[in-house]
């Protein structure tokens, strides 16, 4: 993260601690810092959750609507994330500033949940080619500690998991047209199935090794990060290719160097996110 | 399988509010009426209107005789001359750093301020000048003393002492400045082998224990000292030592050495030092540690 300065020898400092397993608050790499979740905040909207993993804050609320199908995913609805950053979080989001951000966040996050393996967007469906189910994922981050993309990734799926869509009543089909009558209670609705939403895993690489969940001073430490999308399929857990993208922070590093790091934490990371969950 | 995510619901949030044998005192909030304005002062964070005094800021009231003033709980740092304070040096500028010490303002540290290296005394010369990033770059974390108040709020230090200076490696923990009792001594070697510098702006510093021969050592040994890895029993110290810092802070528990290292003890029943990240962890840390300074001041 730019705007947080460190001294060269702070630096050597976790650098070391990294090196040693042994960061500068006790935990080792693959540890998470204790988070907070909150379901059900934003009465107004479909589903809503807020997660504050140490200072990082993130809210989410789940919008739906109803909307017809992509021509070609006749059978699928559709699902659309915006990221917001508040000038509160940090300076830098003032004016334009955080657009890169959180068009990078919406991005790798509409990638992870593109994959059909990832999040069965048929569930959305309402009448196939016709009518589909919407939802507008709108993520805001209220403070940055550090460790967005995890954060992010955990509210929208905890959101989705709280996000309730109302039952179709009746179905009038008029010539090409339908016509859609949703049940007016509101506690007739259904949840969407949630188990195998992916959630991202950001690997920080300091010096030779790799942590999740850095802090913002271990951050501004670390030349790239690697993000991992992990789906939690509920038979196996090792299916883990929702989406796999690379964030270079620093442009300077090699292809290999990226990959490095990415092809043998996951096997290590998902037991642990997983219980998690 | 060892859990290395925990997370939890808001609704099974932990108070961490230790309870004291004393009352809490009165807590105001902005606009609340303190009292009529009669024969009172109008002190610090108060203001008046419709004949009465309210409070503008969120805190306790401090009554001297007449004068009412309303201390915030969460302020910024407020200097003092003779202070201690732990900074960050933002910017080298002409004949001064401009450091960040949690004020309002930015600190300034002016070269004729600083102890040269090799502790010579003498003017500084324009050599010296176009040396000063070697002596301190931007990012730098110094300890040093406020010696001045500028008639703006802004606070000029000096570190023409051997204990002030360039800090070398540790872990930088902020918390709020109100936080921190004022003391004789706020540089500590804990009997735990590890130095913590209680800054009075709310920068606390923990470094490993540093041998006192660095200081008058050449350059090349500091230099070399200065990369050296730190040792994993020392990290471990290290590192419980923060957590417990954050623990007390987390109920809001003033800070000094007495009140962290008896932290520190009742934290040791705690094997892992990561355990107390938790917040049952830290809340049963910080109310051990006001049970113990409640005894004490019985006594």
């Amino acid at each position: 993260m730019a705007g947080l300065l460190l001294s060269s020898t702070e630096k050597v400092f976790i650098v070391h601690g990294v090196q040693e397993d042994f960061r500068s608050d006790g935990r080792s790499n693959i540890d998470y810092r204790p988070m907070e979740l909150e379901t059900d905040v934003v009465s107004h909207a479909s589903g809503s959750a807020r997660l504050r993993l140490a200072n990082t804050d993130i809210l989410v609320g789940i919008k739906t609507e109803i909307d017809t199908p992509k021509p070609d995913k006749p059978d699928m609805g559709k699902i659309e994330f915006l990221v917001d950053g508040s000038a509160n979080a940090t300076p830098e989001f003032e004016g334009r500033g955080g657009e890169n951000l959180a068009s990078s966040i919406s991005n790798t996050m509409q990638r992870a949940y593109h994959s059909s393996q990832a999040f069965d967007l048929k569930q959305l469906c309402i009448v196939e080619g016709k009518q589909c189910w919407k939802l507008y994922v709108d993520i805001l981050i209220l403070e940055c500690g550090g460790n967005w993309f995890d954060a992010v990734s955990l509210a929208t799926k905890a959101a989705l998991f709280n996000t309730r869509i109302p039952l179709v009543k009746a179905l009038l089909m008029d010539g090409g047209n339908v016509d859609l009558q949703l049940s007016d209670d509101p506690y007739d609705f259904k949840f969407l199935d949630v188990g195998s939403a992916p959630l991202l895993v950001t690997l920080c690489k300091i010096g030779e090794k790799c942590v999740v969940d850095p802090s913002a001073e271990e951050e501004s430490c670390s030349v790239i990060s690697l993000i991992v999308g992990i789906t939690g399929n509920s038979k196996s857990y090792c299916a883990d290719k929702g989406a796999s993208n690379i964030t270079d922070v620093d442009i300077k590093c090699s292809t290999i160097s990226m990959n490095g790091p990415g092809s043998l934490a996951p096997k290590t990371l998902k037991n642990a996110i997983h219980q998690g969950m | 399988m060892v859990s290395h995510v925990s997370i939890k619901l808001a609704s099974e949030r932990v108070n961490h509010s230790v309870a004291s044998n004393n009352d809490p005192p009165r807590f105001y909030t902005p606009g609340e009426v303190i009292t009529g304005i009669q024969d009172f002062m109008r002190g610090h964070g108060t203001y008046a209107e419709d004949d009465c005094l309210k409070a503008s800021v969120a805190g306790v009231m401090q009554k001297v005789n007449k004068l009412i003033c309303i201390r915030p709980l969460k302020s910024r740092y407020v200097g003092e001359i003779g202070d201690v304070v732990v900074g960050r040096v933002l910017e080298v500028q002409q004949k001064r750093w401009k450091v960040d010490t949690n004020s309002r303002l930015d600190s300034i540290l002016q070269l004729s301020s600083v102890n040269l290296p090799g502790g010579e005394l003498r003017r500084r010369s324009e050599e010296d000048e176009q040396m000063m990033r070697k002596h301190l770059q931007e990012g730098d974390l110094i300890s040093a003393e406020v010696q001045n108040v500028f008639s703006d709020g802004s606070l000029s230090l000096h570190t023409r002492s051997l204990k002030y200076g360039k800090l070398s490696q540790g872990t930088l923990i902020k918390v709020f400045p109100s936080l921190i009792k004022r003391r004789k001594n706020h540089f500590h070697n804990l009997p735990c082998a590890v130095s913590v510098i209680i800054g009075n702006n709310g920068y606390i510093w923990i470094s490993p224990h540093k041998s006192d021969i660095l200081m008058e050592g050449n350059k090349d040994a500091i230099e070399n000292y200065e990369i050296q890895p730190v040792g994993k029993s020392e990290r471990e110290t290290m590192a419980r030592v923060k957590n417990c810092i954050l623990a007390l802070v987390a109920s809001k528990m003033m800070l000094d050495d007495t009140s962290i290292m008896f932290a520190f003890e009742e934290s040791l029943k705690y094997d892992n030092v990561k355990e107390l990240l938790d917040p049952e962890a830290m809340l049963d840390v910080a109310f051990l540690t006001q049970h113990r300074i409640n005894i004490i001041a019985e006594e």
